[in-house]
């Protein structure tokens, strides 16, 4: 039979989009856990990731309350784009973002706070600015482990089902993702299409595994 | 001019002990030196100077510009106080060659000029060949040319070197103080430098301050600090290790003469100004000062007998142990030739006899 791969390219696009936004607000955030003294600090670590411990129907609620129609953001976001969040693939994005963020902003900080404090400064005693001891002396040093790190997360939101179905819905063609289709497939009783979907989301997650080892930092560099 | 008053106060720790940085430190020759032992603040004076550290109060200043003052709470970041820093570890960025690390600090420059002058810093460091490496394929030598060169490119005001001997063979070290008399013939800027080595406040230093635990214990040249220490203390850390119980006899200004009884022995030296007859005074003598031999006969002019206990080998010389704390260096033949002696003698230099 004929299979559908239109999940399989959501669920790409999906985490794609969550990886490129996690890693830019991952580093933003990171940076201010790391480098900024301000109060509540350890309590805003402990709330970034809070979703990866919490169960994702209790997440999903939680977007559901925040984002539906008639909240203050989903009344915003419909009034500028025309049409709800909810139940669309942007919301699956948002889904996947509850975890790839977290793993970004923990191991961004870390990456962060192992950098040699010489270094910076160094380039502060060079009268270099925060912003370029930023983009040309840390960033270049962390570039590896957060590239690790983002790409675990993109293995990490391809495989998103509870936050997904609970406010992207189960839409085939629209916001059905290829965790919420191996579901169906199975309810449905297609054995061969979840078979297929399974092996090859599996090799998917495998390749990307393997890619995140060779970036990591403990990997003697070339 | 460098100036720099100071106050820093540190809470006791966990496994630190209540610690209170208060210096001054007030110099206008080319190359200052702050020397001590580890824990004395030195770092930690150049930190406050680069703008790392926060002063509790005080005030520094570089020439007419104020850096920090602890009244109107002025406290420049570090970008703009100009202080070229060299760091112990050298912290050259890893990821860069030895020429992008150069280019970083001159990254004010326009391009063309930046070239150049790159290339002309390379070429003075003696690093052109190697400019296209990492941090990681240099030496320390080669390393610490490359931090010296990077600082110097930001056109500082100031050059801060912290510990710039330490971890050095011998071999590089007068490598280092030739790079650094270069620095100081090419360019025009100050040096300030922390040190616990003697040999480097000597090779390099037009000026030094002695810091221990937190304070300014004596400043001036190093000929001055080594001929007048301020205390038994700074005596001891300038490798003054004889210090001796005296009596003051004579004085006579007119001579410039004095006699002292030291035991039972009398030494003649210079006038003591400020000192009167009967005091009892600190004998500050070298090691290297006192001239021994095998006691033959009576003692002779500033003379006195001793017993020797043990003797330990030195670079160069033989360091002899005498009763009573008594240390004087011989030369390796001459002791080569007397290892059965116990009973020396003494000979005290009438002229550079200190007193403190």
């Amino acid at each position: 039979m004929a299979i559908d791969w239109f999940p399989l390219w959501l669920s790409l696009k999906v985490a794609a989009l969550s990886t490129v936004i996690a890693v830019a607000l991952g580093l933003w955030i990171a940076y201010a856990l790391a480098y900024r003294a301000f109060r509540g600090k350890e309590l805003a670590d402990a709330l970034v990731s809070l979703p990866l411990v919490l169960p994702p129907t209790v997440l999903g609620y939680y977007l559901l309350v925040l984002l539906g129609r008639t909240s203050p953001i989903g009344k915003l976001y419909e009034a500028i784009t025309g049409g709800p969040l909810v139940f669309t693939w942007q919301a699956a994005v948002i889904a996947a973002l509850f975890h790839s963020l977290p793993l970004l902003i923990k191991s961004t900080r870390a990456a962060l706070e192992s950098v040699e404090p010489g270094y910076a400064r160094a380039a502060r005693s060079l009268g270099a600015s925060e912003w370029r001891i930023f983009s040309r002396v840390t960033l270049p040093l962390v570039r590896r482990p957060i590239l690790a790190a983002a790409a675990i997360a993109f293995a990490r939101s391809l495989g998103d089902f509870g936050v997904t179905i609970m406010i992207a819905g189960n839409i085939p063609g629209r916001t059905q993702t290829i965790a919420v289709a191996i579901y169906d497939a199975v309810e449905a009783g297609n054995g061969e299409v979840a078979r297929t979907m399974v092996l090859v989301i599996s090799a998917v997650a495998l390749l990307i595994l393997w890619a995140a080892n060779r970036l990591s930092p403990h990997q003697v560099q070339p | 001019m460098i100036l720099a008053r100071l106050k820093k106060r540190f809470p006791a720790g966990l496994n630190s002990a209540e610690f209170l940085l208060d210096v001054e430190i007030k110099t206008s020759d080319m190359v200052t030196v702050l020397f001590g032992p580890s824990g004395a603040g030195k770092t930690l004076t150049l930190d406050a100077i680069a703008g790392f550290v926060r002063p509790d109060e005080g005030r520094i200043m570089l020439d007419d510009d104020l850096l920090f003052d602890g009244a109107t709470g002025v406290h420049l970041v570090p970008q703009a106080r100009r202080c070229g820093y060299v760091f112990q570890n050298y912290a050259l960025f890893p990821h860069m060659t030895l020429r992008e690390n150069l280019e970083f600090a001159a990254e004010f420059r326009p391009k063309l000029e930046r070239h150049r002058k790159v290339n002309e810093v390379l070429e003075m460091f003696r690093l052109t060949d190697l400019s296209g490496r990492r941090p990681k394929e240099l030496s320390g030598g080669q390393k610490q040319r490359c931090s010296i060169a990077r600082a110097l490119l930001a056109e500082p005001r100031v050059l801060l070197l912290d510990e710039p001997a330490q971890g050095l063979d011998p071999m590089l070290r007068a490598e280092l103080y030739d790079v650094l008399r270069n620095v100081r013939a090419s360019f025009d800027t100050p040096i300030l430098m922390v040190t616990h080595d003697l040999e480097e406040c000597f090779a390099l230093g037009d000026r030094m301050f002695i810091l221990t635990d937190g304070r300014v214990v004596q400043q001036g040249t190093p000929s001055e600090i080594f001929d007048r220490p301020a205390s038994l203390d700074v005596a001891c850390r300038l490798g003054i290790y004889n210090t001796l119980q005296a009596e003051v006899l004579t004085l006579d200004p007119g001579r410039n003469t004095s006699t002292l009884r030291l035991e039972a022995c009398e030494l003649q030296g210079p006038y003591l100004p400020g000192k009167f007859k009967g005091d009892r005074v600190w004998l500050c003598v070298r090691p290297e000062e006192i001239r021994a031999f095998p006691r033959n006969g009576k003692p002779g002019f500033n003379q006195l007998p001793v017993t020797l206990e043990r003797a330990t080998p030195r670079p160069g010389a033989m360091r002899l142990h005498f009763q009573g704390q008594l240390l004087a260096d011989v030369a390796r033949f001459e002791y080569d030739g007397n290892k059965h002696v116990k009973e020396w003698m003494l000979e005290f230099p009438s002229t550079t006899l200190r007193v403190l």
